[in-house]
């Protein structure tokens, strides 16, 4: 294993949006079950701190493959392709229109304590992100059209923190 | 000599390449070393045969320091030199502990973590721990008969990075060397994980007597992945006991207590709550220094509404770990229960309908985590069979954040990420020329940094002067495979490494660890002769006691030529006693071993012949793989 290595090539698998997360979960224990610090109990002060380093790296790997959001913003980052988080916050009129619905809604359901209407909004908005991430995939994988790769995934990143804010809602109301 | 030693652990005979390691459970109540021998993980019993270590620390009038059952059975009469419970102390402020109005002690206030006042000077936790943890070793070595090459450690998996490094600092000041500070739910899993082969997810509920933890753990060939862990580290059966004490006080219309009295009702408190374990009623009876009599019956019922919500506060965790994981409680495959406070049938009770099935208790949920423990010692110190190997994932419990403008937390580590795990963060100036910058590490959920626990403060200094915005300070956070955090900082644009002082805010300096060990070093060798002769003597009393009772209840065992070669024996060993001689004295008892050898195994002949249906049977079997 080379530490420099990006995280695909890390655990041996192709660079790929749709990656096969088992052969991911099989590779990221393959390689814990090398590196990790409980191996190197007994070794030298070095060793162990090198082991913790290893260690380190490939949960950080792993984190970045395991969930398609990250993973996307990765595979960008490796194309040189910018997402454009921070400078590039211009989003299409509609999406942003769509995105104040959505959280007003949110807003209404969680004011008036309606765990039922939380939760459908819930499982539709899952609906929604799954379908994009579909199509993102046919970007990265088939289409290699990265441009539209990065505009897809802002909107995901949105797309993913209104659902952070439901499921923070949900609990919220389920806490009380 | 099986026989004669039945309670004794005695000496095992090990191949030279068996590095000795141990498991230990600090508990809050009670504490538990284990290790691995011939393959099988077993808890190893003072010379009494008692597998648990009362928790309990007294410092005497004539300057010794009692640990264990002697010390708790002084705890009524002398409440401020007997610390019970101090891991409730362990790298917290006097602000973070629960009771401190019916806590005995003469609490000192100190940076970072609370001091107690005792006979014996002002003692930090750290060391009343430690002085826990010396009778463990000293009993480990005693039993594997030779110096140990390392120690895993179990802490609740809900202690944050203050109190793992004052478990830490405590197992070092007690001369161990830490292989690892393990998760007690993690432990418990290795346990039962590798003892039933199981797969799937697994939850382990753990309350003991000051903490509970909940862990989700996927168990897969080989492999231990915690999901997700919550829990409550200042809630634990000791609180169960508090309300007891309560309704006592209330019933019986006491007056505010004397510590001698809160303390004497506690014990009662902690009687009443065990007894309703197997019964539906638990007399409390006791007599107050002012004479007062205490005479009340706590029944059941009455004990499961005053503590309802003391259970209810253990499920709200568990729901959260559920959610962290992604799983619903039906996604479960078993619920393993560990810590004595889960005997408590409406425990039992609520977690059943909360996983909506029936919890595992097949092991004792006072030793599972010190057998896990012992597991992954005997692992870590490389003593492992080939093909007998598996993995520890184990995660951070709460989250590690940064203080920004306004006193709110800015998270940098989420709570569940897998261990070891890193994360770095840039930083910049806001004025023009500023050199040094603070930065305010804090643990913890909630938004508000004064809500999160402080974990450290530091400066960094040195940055080059410039402009506001210019530097880029890059602070790494590095979190160990023990949960522990370190802190580098480097300034960037000029490549010069700003210096950080990352010891903690909390908690002992270096300073303070090196002086404790320095004065134990210097009583240390002193300490340690005395000790070896006067357990040697200890042994050897027994032994003699043993062998003449055994004389006297089966005198026809022998004929007389062997009568007379053990009574020259007996005699030996009777001399050499008196004088200051350790290996005249173990000589001295190898020598009645051998003449008493085949006596001890015509006894146990005799004795399997008569008892064979009793439990008996057992000591006999333990009697002889020792």
């Amino acid at each position: 294993m080379d530490f420099n290595a990006d995280h695909f090539t890390l655990f041996g698998l192709p660079r790929v949006f749709n990656v096969d997360l088992g052969v991911l979960d099989a590779r990221f224990r393959e390689a814990q079950a090398q590196v990790h610090p409980d191996k190197f109990a007994d070794a030298s002060e070095a060793d162990r701190r090198l082991s913790m380093q290893w260690a380190t790296r490939v949960n950080e790997a792993y984190q970045a493959l395991k969930k398609p959001l990250p993973r996307a913003q990765y595979l960008l980052h490796l194309a040189g392709q910018d997402v454009g988080a921070e400078n590039n916050t211009a989003m299409p009129v509609d999406f942003l229109m769509e995105q104040m619905e959505w959280r007003e809604a949110v807003q209404e359901a969680r004011q008036a304590g309606q765990v039922d209407e939380l939760e459908d909004l819930h499982f539709r908005l899952r609906d929604q992100i799954a379908e994009r991430y579909a199509e993102l995939g046919a970007l990265f994988d088939q289409q290699a059209d990265y441009p539209a790769a990065a505009d897809l995934t802002r909107r995901l990143m949105f797309l993913e923190k209104l659902q952070h804010d439901i499921d923070e809602a949900l609990v919220a109301l389920e806490d009380q | 000599m099986a026989l004669l030693q039945i309670a004794e652990p005695g000496q095992s005979e090990l191949p030279h390449e068996h590095k000795l390691a141990v498991g230990i459970d600090l508990g809050t109540t009670n504490s538990l070393v284990a290790t691995v021998r011939s393959g099988m993980a077993v808890v190893l019993n003072d010379e009494d045969g008692r597998a648990l270590l009362p928790s309990v620390v007294r410092y005497t009038p004539e300057g010794e320091v009692v640990v264990g059952i002697e010390a708790q059975a002084e705890q009524a009469r002398d409440p401020k030199n007997t610390i019970v419970s101090v891991k409730r102390f362990m790298g917290r402020g006097l602000e973070d502990i629960g009771h401190v109005e019916s806590a005995p002690y003469d609490f000192q206030v100190a940076p970072g973590m609370v001091r107690l006042k005792t006979r014996a000077g002002v003692k930090s936790p750290v060391e009343v721990s430690a002085d826990i943890l010396k009778v463990l070793r000293t009993r480990a070595e005693a039993a594997l008969g030779g110096e140990l090459v390392g120690a895993v450690i179990t802490v609740p998996a809900y202690f944050d990075d203050a109190q793992r490094q004052a478990t830490k600092d405590a197992a070092r000041l007690a001369g161990l060397n830490v292989l690892r500070l393990l998760n007690e739910p993690t432990a418990a899993a290795i346990a039962y994980g590798l003892d039933n082969g199981s797969e799937g997810i697994y939850a382990v509920y753990d309350l003991g007597g000051g903490t509970f933890d909940i862990s989700i753990l996927r168990l897969s060939k080989g492999v231990f992945e915690v999901m997700s862990t919550g829990g409550d580290s200042a809630l634990g059966g000791d609180d169960f006991d508090q309300r007891i004490l309560c309704w006592i006080s209330e019933t019986a219309k006491l007056a505010p207590l004397a510590a001698m009295d809160a303390r004497l009702l506690l014990t009662k408190a902690r009687e009443a709550k065990e007894y309703l374990t197997g019964h539906n009623e638990a007399p409390i009876t006791a007599k107050l220094t002012s004479g007062e009599l205490v005479n009340l019956k706590l029944s059941a019922e009455v004990f499961n509404d005053i503590t309802q919500t003391l259970v209810a506060k253990t499920l709200q965790p568990c729901k959260k770990a559920l959610r962290d994981a992604g799983l619903r409680p039906t996604d479960v495959k078993g619920v393993v229960m560990v810590g004595g406070a889960t005997r408590i049938p409406a425990i039992q009770k609520a977690v059943g309908e909360f996983f909506r099935q029936e919890p595992l208790t097949n092991l004792d949920p006072d030793k599972v985590v010190a057998i896990g423990a012992a597991t992954q010692a005997n692992l870590l110190a490389g003593n492992r069979n080939p093909g007998d190997d598996w993995l520890l994932l184990d995660v951070i419990p709460l989250s590690l954040g940064l203080e920004t403008m306004g006193g709110l937390t800015e998270k940098v580590i989420p709570r569940n990420s897998t261990i070891p795990v890193a994360r770095a963060q840039e930083f910049t100036t806001f004025k023009d020329g500023q050199t040094a910058m603070a930065i305010h590490v804090v643990q913890g959920e909630r938004e508000l940094v004064s809500d999160c626990r402080s974990l450290a403060r530091f400066e960094l200094r040195g940055i080059p002067p410039m402009v506001a915005g210019a530097p880029r300070i890059r602070v790494t956070f590095q979190v160990d495979a023990d949960g522990l955090l370190s802190v580098t900082a480097r300034e960037q644009t000029s490549g010069v490494e700003a210096s950080v002082a990352v010891k903690p805010s909390y908690g002992l300096t270096d300073d303070e660890i090196t002086g404790m060990l320095q004065s134990s070093l210097e009583h240390a060798k002193d300490d340690a002769f005395r000790r070896a002769l006067q357990e040697a003597r200890v042994e050897a009393d027994r032994l003699l006691e043993a062998t003449e009772a055994a004389l006297k209840e089966d005198p026809h065992l022998l004929d007389a030529g062997e009568r007379a070669r053990v009574d020259v024996a007996l005699e030996k060993l009777r001399t050499v006693i008196q004088g200051e001689d350790r290996h005249a004295i173990n000589h001295g008892m190898d020598l009645l071993a051998l003449e008493t050898n085949e006596f001890a195994a015509r006894r146990m002949d005799q004795s399997i012949k008569r008892a064979l249906a009793g439990k008996r049977v057992d000591d006999v079997k333990i009697g002889e793989e020792e």
